[in-house]
């Protein structure tokens, strides 16, 4: 699925919280239709490296280029580009007050690009996907955690994004709700969407993504195929790691 | 048996007797309706004003307090900005909260608004200022105990700071400190018994008003007591109605 066009750059990213360097250089690309997988210990800054991406966390040094637009420059209006950038995060963050549908169609209407109308049909649709239809009109807290999973996910596909940020999409999940939103990210990976995933689920990384980034204390250590990496690690602290959580 | 029931209709006839000469002759009755309309056009109105500066101060101080490490390092003008809004309000809140409301009216109507003889829109005008000081302060602690990912989720969705702020994150806010908002709001209804003091003819005075002509205290203060005591629960059933109807979110 990967093509040739760049999506996302980042040049020389940097970010520190006051006097702790999370980030200390990031250099990559991702190409249009690529799903790349971030994996590390925690603390190793992947997921701040993908906050970065839609500037939740602002860098404090380096460039980030969405579609060709430096994101990073004061005068970029980043709200146009997070309209294509969609984020689905840990804790899910769905809106409580808003039904499952409010939640999909409040951006897009709001933003002016779609009508209240076709807003509906397409959330309506994308529901339908992650076999969420009959729940359309269902509060959040009547969900479960897989279920607001996957709200959460359909309702950042409702602003038609052309790339989807994971930040650890089923670390709150009960165990037997993990398949579930897995399930949905493959068949998204299937239909040609460009991803970027933190996840700790190895098993999501070896099978789904081209390319797996392994960030650890503020550096991509080692990048590759999930063959590669997998495979035939050659850092000693990717080789560590691994041996800890497979 | 009649001899048992003779001292409460002996008292009842006497409370009837007062009452009609209390209320009824000379149309006394009157001056209580206009003071009731007036202590609530006054409480009602400044209860909006309250509103409408609580929401404005509580965005401004609560947007300084979450974002002014970053923007002071970025440097922008925008920090400058709000960094003086939010200076304005924080003077505005020390001296709203510092001053006993009662001299603020006074100040409002003898000193500001000297050429306004109708007290009504002063009292209005002082208790939506002072009102809203401490709405202000209700809203931000509400605002502040919003999980931020609910911040990030509204942004991360490409809706701008303000758009997140009235659609996301307000009407959880508001949800969150109605309680608290009901209370102040029955703190002001009561407040504006001190309206007597620039001329207005609230609840408070007229009853004081009846008293001083008919040489009569029983009847007019008890009444002007049950007059408030009734509108506050009335007050406090329909805001129990809406925080229930508000809940219809979280089963």
């Amino acid at each position: 699925m990967t093509t040739d066009t760049v999506l996302i750059k980042t040049v020389g990213l940097e970010k520190s919280f006051g006097d702790i360097e999370v980030l200390k250089g990031i250099d990559t690309e991702i190409k249009k239709g690529e799903v790349v997988v971030i994996i590390g210990p925690s603390g190793s800054g992947k997921s701040t490296f993908l906050r970065t991406l839609n500037l939740l966390e602002s860098p404090t040094a380096g460039s980030i280029f969405f579609e060709g637009t430096d994101i990073t420059d004061p005068k970029t209006d980043i709200n146009l580009h997070r309209q294509k950038m969609g984020m689905v995060f840990q804790q899910f963050n769905l809106f409580p007050h808003m039904t499952v549908l409010k939640n999909m169609t409040i951006a897009p209407v709001k933003l002016k690009k779609a009508t209240k109308k076709e807003a509906e049909e397409r959330a309506l649709s994308l529901l339908e996907r992650v076999g969420l239809a009959d729940r359309a009109n269902a509060y959040p807290s009547q969900l479960s955690g897989g279920q607001k999973q996957r709200v959460a996910i359909v309702r950042a596909l409702c602003m038609q994004p052309d790339v989807m940020l994971f930040d650890e999409p089923t670390s709150a999940l009960d165990p037997e709700m993990v398949g579930e939103v897995l399930d949905v990210m493959k068949a998204l990976a299937n239909d040609g969407m460009t991803m970027a995933v933190v996840t700790h689920e190895m098993g999501f990384a070896r099978e789904v993504a081209d390319r797996v980034l392994f960030i650890d204390q503020g550096i991509i250590m080692e990048e590759g195929t999930p063959e590669e990496i997998f495979g035939s690690p050659k850092s000693p602290r990717l080789k560590d790691f691994l041996s800890k959580v497979i | 048996m009649s001899d048992i029931f003779e001292p409460i209709k002996n008292l009842f006839d006497s409370l009837a007797h007062e009452f009609n000469f209390v209320f009824i002759e000379d149309n006394r009755y009157t001056q209580m309706i206009t003071g009731l309309e007036n202590t609530v056009k006054i409480t009602f109105g400044a209860l909006l004003i309250g509103i409408v500066i609580g929401i404005v101060i509580a965005a401004v101080r609560s947007t300084y307090d979450k974002n002014k490490e970053k923007m002071r390092r970025s440097g922008s003008p925008a920090y400058y900005i709000l960094a003086f809004l939010n200076f304005i309000c924080k003077v505005y809140l020390t001296v709203i909260r510092g001053t006993p409301v009662v001299v603020q009216l006074m100040i409002s109507y003898f000193l500001i608004f000297v050429s306004v003889k109708d007290g009504v829109p002063v009292g209005i005008f002082a208790f939506g200022i002072n009102s809203g000081a401490y709405v202000a302060e209700i809203f931000r602690g509400g605002i502040m105990s919003i999980d931020n990912g609910q911040f990030e989720a509204g942004r991360s969705l490409g809706l701008n700071y303000i758009q997140t702020m009235f659609h996301i994150i307000i009407p959880q806010m508001f949800k969150n400190v109605l309680p608290t908002l009901c209370n102040e709001f029955i703190a002001l209804l009561k407040e504006t018994s001190v309206a007597g003091y620039v001329g207005v003819v609230d609840l408070t005075k007229a009853g004081n008003a009846i008293a001083g002509r008919t040489y009569s205290y029983f009847m007019p203060l008890i009444s002007v007591a049950l007059i408030y005591l009734v509108i506050v629960m009335i007050l406090t059933a329909l805001v129990g109605k809406l925080e229930r109807r508000l809940r219809t979110s979280d089963h």
